[in-house]
């Protein structure tokens, strides 16, 4: 396999159960992302986009078909093996951020280095990393007394403080307004392009699709053309 | 509740060997072993207080009456001439000794709990009493009436239910006690220091029971609330385990984060049921001091955190489980 490609699947299957009832969610879908590529994943409700997100995060295992992420087959894998990949491999940032509560920004994005084993403190490019995201300033604050772009600005600083080989975002844009919209997806773009970060962003919005190099369309659980 | 319960417990006892101690005599006679919790009614002719005013060594001699008067409260007849000999007497705090047959003299604790004051009317054995005399506590009994008219009211005459007896030297207190036993074989004669000993758990019927059932309520208590909060916490954070799982928190993480809080909990727990045993204590003294007596033990501190500790695990298991296992998708979705 080329090592080029961070993301590489191949007739990727999804079904599930639902009752007595077998409902496939991906039917063969065929994908390969470069290092340090923007994709966006484009699709109407039930075309299987949340489903590949979940199963590239390794949040829930393929059917069939063979999934490699960083060269590593998730198909393969066991729980423990998919648990031990989201800390290292993977970052998440999701529609309703999904921030925990009851810690402080600082706290959350601490929590995924404490989850991944890693020392408290940050090194200095992710730093630049927290000045980039405009909420250095911030981190002493919980999620209540942020604004939606704050929060969701502190979930990115979270979801890349283990300098993931992917970042996964789940309409990240979804619950902002246009304003805060544009800021999420300029640092989005912005972490692409000055630190090569790879990701991969599903959306419903054609402008936050245009922020991503390439746009991949999905229906019926298959990227279409 | 356990450290109040076991506190009380203790206390109670300990109450009764503190008055025990203070009538000040070195050795107690009484025809039944029970008497030594105030079950026994009296069983000893008043001819044995010559008997043993007579024995070598013997300077006082004090026969007592005790009435139980409902609950774990008695009414002890006393002979205040008797009484003044072997204990020095009672320190009154107001009014003084009795008058009239129908005088009672309560201790501080009592006259508080019951609003008494010198010349008020109190009712015991089912009828009025004048009080005479409000005293220190920690002299025999919280109540007194003259004995003579207790041994008429309880068909008693002459006979008496302890005597308490004072030596010229504490020392020779085993050797007078061994010529009493070959004299009057069949008697309860032991020293006071004996007797107050026996003021314990293992010696009053029952109470060992009431405790192990208490301790038992306990653990029961600790694990239904900590099942249930926990299980509530669990549910209610739901979301945020999904969270947890997807930064790619393994089931141990989890279990780990349910359980140290769980910990967290029962010393928490602990540290609350120490502070509303002192709580519970100032309650006592200000509400019941004359009923009840509560003592703190700091040696069951240690018990009662590991009550709460096993209790809280036992109870965290299920809800621990159920969050280890919950599907990260699903937990990310949950409203």
């Amino acid at each position: 396999m080329s090592d080029e490609f961070i993301i590489r699947v191949h007739d990727l299957r999804k079904v599930y159960r639902v009752g007595d009832v077998d409902v496939p969610a991906l039917r063969g879908v065929d994908l390969a992302v470069s290092r340090g590529e923007f994709l966006t994943i484009v699709g109407p409700s039930g075309s299987g986009k949340s489903t590949l997100f979940h199963v590239l995060g390794g949040l829930t295992p393929p059917t069939s078909g063979k999934v490699y992420i960083h060269g590593k087959d998730l198909s393969a894998m066991s729980d423990a093996e998919r648990t031990n990949l989201r800390k290292t491999e993977v970052g998440f940032v999701f529609q309703k951020y999904n921030l925990l509560p009851t810690l402080t920004a600082a706290d959350n994005i601490a929590i995924a280095r404490h989850i991944a084993s890693r020392s408290d403190g940050y090194d200095p490019k992710f730093q630049e990393v927290l000045e980039l995201l405009g909420i250095a300033h911030r981190l002493h604050h919980k999620p209540k007394a942020l604004s939606g772009g704050e929060q969701q600005r502190v979930a990115i600083a979270r979801a890349i403080v283990n300098r993931p080989s992917i970042l996964l975002a789940d309409e990240p844009t979804g619950n902002l307004d246009s304003e805060n919209s544009k800021i999420v997806l300029g640092i989005l773009r912005d972490l692409n392009t000055r630190m090569g970060q790879t990701i991969l962003m599903i959306t419903h919005n054609p402008e936050a699709a245009s922020y991503a190099h390439r746009i991949v369309h999905m229906r019926d659980g298959r990227i279409v053309p | 509740m356990m450290l109040t319960l076991v506190g009380v417990c203790e206390g109670m006892l300990e109450d009764s060997a503190r008055r025990a101690r203070g009538v000040g005599a070195d050795i107690w006679v009484s025809s039944s072993t029970n008497a030594i919790i105030g079950l026994s009614t009296a069983g000893m002719s008043e001819k044995y207080l010559d008997f043993f005013r007579k024995q070598p060594h013997v300077v006082a001699v004090m026969g007592t009456v005790i009435q139980p008067v409902g609950g774990v409260k008695t009414v002890t007849g006393i002979d205040l001439d008797e009484f003044n000999k072997i204990s020095g007497g009672f320190k009154y705090l107001a009014g003084g000794p009795f008058r009239n047959p129908d005088d009672i003299i309560v201790d501080e604790y009592y006259a508080r709990e019951n609003h008494l004051h010198v010349g008020s009317t109190v009712q015991v054995l089912n009828r009025p009493w004048r009080v005479c005399g409000i005293v220190e506590p920690g002299k025999l009994a919280r109540i007194v009436i003259p004995r003579r008219r207790l041994q008429e009211l309880t068909a008693n005459t002459g006979k008496l239910s302890q005597i308490w007896l004072k030596l010229d030297d504490p020392s020779n207190t085993q050797s007078v006690i061994a010529s009493l036993k070959s004299q009057l074989p069949g008697y309860s004669i032991i020293s006071v220091e004996e007797l107050t000993s026996l003021y314990s758990v293992n010696n009053v019927p029952g109470l060992k029971a009431f405790i192990g059932v208490v301790i038992t309520l306990s653990i029961v208590v600790g694990f239904l609330v900590v099942f249930l909060s926990m299980y509530t916490a669990v549910l209610e954070r739901t979301r945020e385990i999904g969270i947890l799982k997807a930064l790619g928190a393994s089931s141990a993480y989890v279990l780990n984060v349910i359980f140290r809080e769980t910990i967290m909990l029962a010393f928490a727990g602990t540290i609350a049921g120490i502070v509303l045993s002192y709580g519970s204590r100032w309650l006592i003294m200000a509400v019941v001091p004359g009923s009840l007596t509560q003592k703190i033990i700091p040696a069951w501190w240690l018990v009662a955190g590991g009550i709460a500790v096993t209790g809280a695990l036992v109870g965290a298991i299920y809800p621990a489980w159920k969050a280890a296992r919950q599907d990260a998708i699903e937990a990310l979705s949950y409203e």
